[in-house]
């Protein structure tokens, strides 16, 4: 979280990270389209580790991740995209300072 | 009888699966097109799942399901149709959009082009221009003093911004809504409005197939760049005009609808009102309450590409689905008083422009229009009174108002 703080949620294999942090009211995370890939304020940096966990940053993503409010990382992607994956015990993302 | 309503007689045998709650509900009746959301709270109250036996198609009005179904397109596809008809099986009333009436993969390639071209990156660049206008249009608007919110503000703004966004010529865009109007009323039923509304389109179509042309368009609008992923090999020529025509169809309408109901709730709420007038900051959260309350699109069809189960009930393939988003947006399931007009809600996650891959592609363009135009207005006006009761619009899948007279008290200027 941009505070510091740290949020732990319980997740099943195949949610949706954006999803999952909006029904749990995690701040931070606006998704303003409500996950139609057009708005870039969904934005997260994956933590190195989990990074390989997700396949590649897909096309229309890559064009949304050039219209994000905070600075785009290498780590960056929307979490409107990302999928929790079969056998992976724990995804690490941050939240970045401002997403509108 | 045409091939068209034959289908359609034909379809009215299906039967639904074993335990699903049945309703005779013609959602295109004038009476539900009047006020839906009571309509709404009675399908949402019989199940997840409901079959309409008037037209044989299943319908989810809760936004669990409503929302499944949008975020699940490879069950749940668009290339059938997104109205009752079904493409696989009848014939459409035009040949099919290539980014609303297509699945993945022809569809991935598209809206990559019309995510691009909308992008919030892109649409920074339009801003101050809308800006400007809007503060012309609301000067003529407190100028007037009583005016019709309809003609003059719902309608006057995207006809100007948007139209000169896509680039088409200024002289004849009285004719872009009747096409807008016939798009919408053809997701429904081949009904008494759907027929009157296709035998006045003629002149419509044709000074839109006009304005769709690369010679006539301007050089810098979207249209232009449609052109232009053409030339770059991304699409053909012929797809970047029905690209064009796509925009025009869905991107004016819509827009207009949506700042009509936007005056209905604020000039029926006046406490509302003062809540944005006092900081018009919020112009766009307020904007969002609007898109959950009162949605310009109220439903369209999704057909089943295989056998699935939606909620427990087992649907087979090329079975219609009925999917209500403005149902959804006032679910007490997901909402706290979903019949309030509350614009200090966070409203965000409501389905006015659906969800997942075939989210509306148009949706920040709109939210901006709406947004600058909402701030000005409380930026400068203190009071909206309506003289006298909206006049709804009839149409198939779209809502909004025909005319709504009203008066604008101007704030007083600080002394």
């Amino acid at each position: 979280m941009k505070d510091g703080s740290q949020s732990e949620i319980e997740v099943e294999p195949g949610a949706n990270v954006m999803r999952t942090a909006v029904d749990a009211g995690l701040p931070g995370i606006f998704a303003e389209c409500g996950g139609a890939c057009m708005c870039a304020t969904c934005h997260v940096y994956v933590d190195q580790d989990s990074v390989q966990a997700f396949p590649p940053v897909g096309e229309v993503e890559e064009e949304m991740l050039e219209c994000t409010v905070a600075e785009r990382l290498p780590v960056s992607r929307l979490s409107c995209q990302l999928v929790v994956p079969e056998g992976v015990a724990t995804v690490v993302v941050r939240v970045p300072d401002a997403q509108t | 009888m045409s091939v068209l309503e034959s289908t359609q007689q034909a379809r009215e045998g299906g039967l639904p699966a074993p335990g699903v709650p049945v309703s005779d509900l013609d959602p295109y009746s004038a009476d539900v097109l009047i006020d839906p959301y009571p309509y709404y709270e009675m399908l949402r109250e019989l199940g997840p799942v409901v079959w309409l036996e008037k037209y044989g198609v299943y319908a989810v009005a809760r936004y669990d399901q409503v929302k499944q179904v949008l975020s699940e397109a490879d069950k749940f596809g668009s290339s059938a149709g997104i109205g009752l008809t079904n493409f696989h099986t009848e014939e459409p009333w035009r040949k099919p959009s290539i980014i609303l009436e297509v699945d993945v993969p022809d569809h991935t390639r598209t809206r990559k082009v019309f995510t691009r071209i909308l992008s919030p990156k892109a649409l920074n660049a339009l801003r101050e221009r809308f800006e400007r206008e809007a503060e012309k249009l609301v000067t003529a608007l407190i100028e007037k003093g009583e005016c019709d919110a309809v003609a003059d503000f719902a309608h006057a703004f995207p006809i100007k911004v948007f139209a000169d966004a896509v680039g088409v010529p200024a002289e004849g865009r009285e004719h872009l809504l009747p096409y807008g109007d016939m798009v919408f009323n053809a997701f429904g039923p081949v009904n008494d409005r759907f027929r009157e509304c296709l035998t006045k389109l003629g002149p419509s179509s044709e000074w839109i197939a006009h304005a769709c042309r690369r010679d006539v368009l301007t050089k810098d609008g979207f249209g232009a760049q449609l052109y232009a992923a053409a030339d770059a090999g991304e699409i053909t020529e012929e797809e970047a005009g029905m690209l064009v025509r796509t925009m025009l169809s869905a991107g004016l309408d819509t827009t207009i609808f949506t700042l009509s109901n936007a005056m209905a709730s604020l000039g029926r709420h006046p406490d509302q009102w003062a809540i944005l007038r006092d900081e018009p900051s919020r112009s766009r959260a307020v904007l969002e309450e609007v898109l959950r309350y009162d949605p310009t699109f109220q439903s369209f069809y999704r057909t089943t590409t295989r056998a699935v189960e939606l909620a427990g009930v087992p649907i087979g393939a090329e079975q219609k689905i009925l999917v209500f988003i403005a149902a959804g947006n006032r679910d007490p399931r997901h909402w706290a008083n979903p019949d309030t007009f509350d614009v200090r809600r966070q409203a965000t996650g409501n389905v006015a422009f659906g969800t997942g891959i075939h989210g509306c592609a148009g949706q920040m363009i709109a939210r901006l229009e709406g947004e600058i135009l909402l701030r000005v207005l409380a930026t400068r006006v203190d009071s909206l009174e309506l003289l006298g009761e909206p006049e709804v619009h009839f149409n198939n899948t779209v809502r909004g108002y025909s005319r709504m007279p009203m008066r604008i008290t101007p704030r007083v200027a600080a002394s």
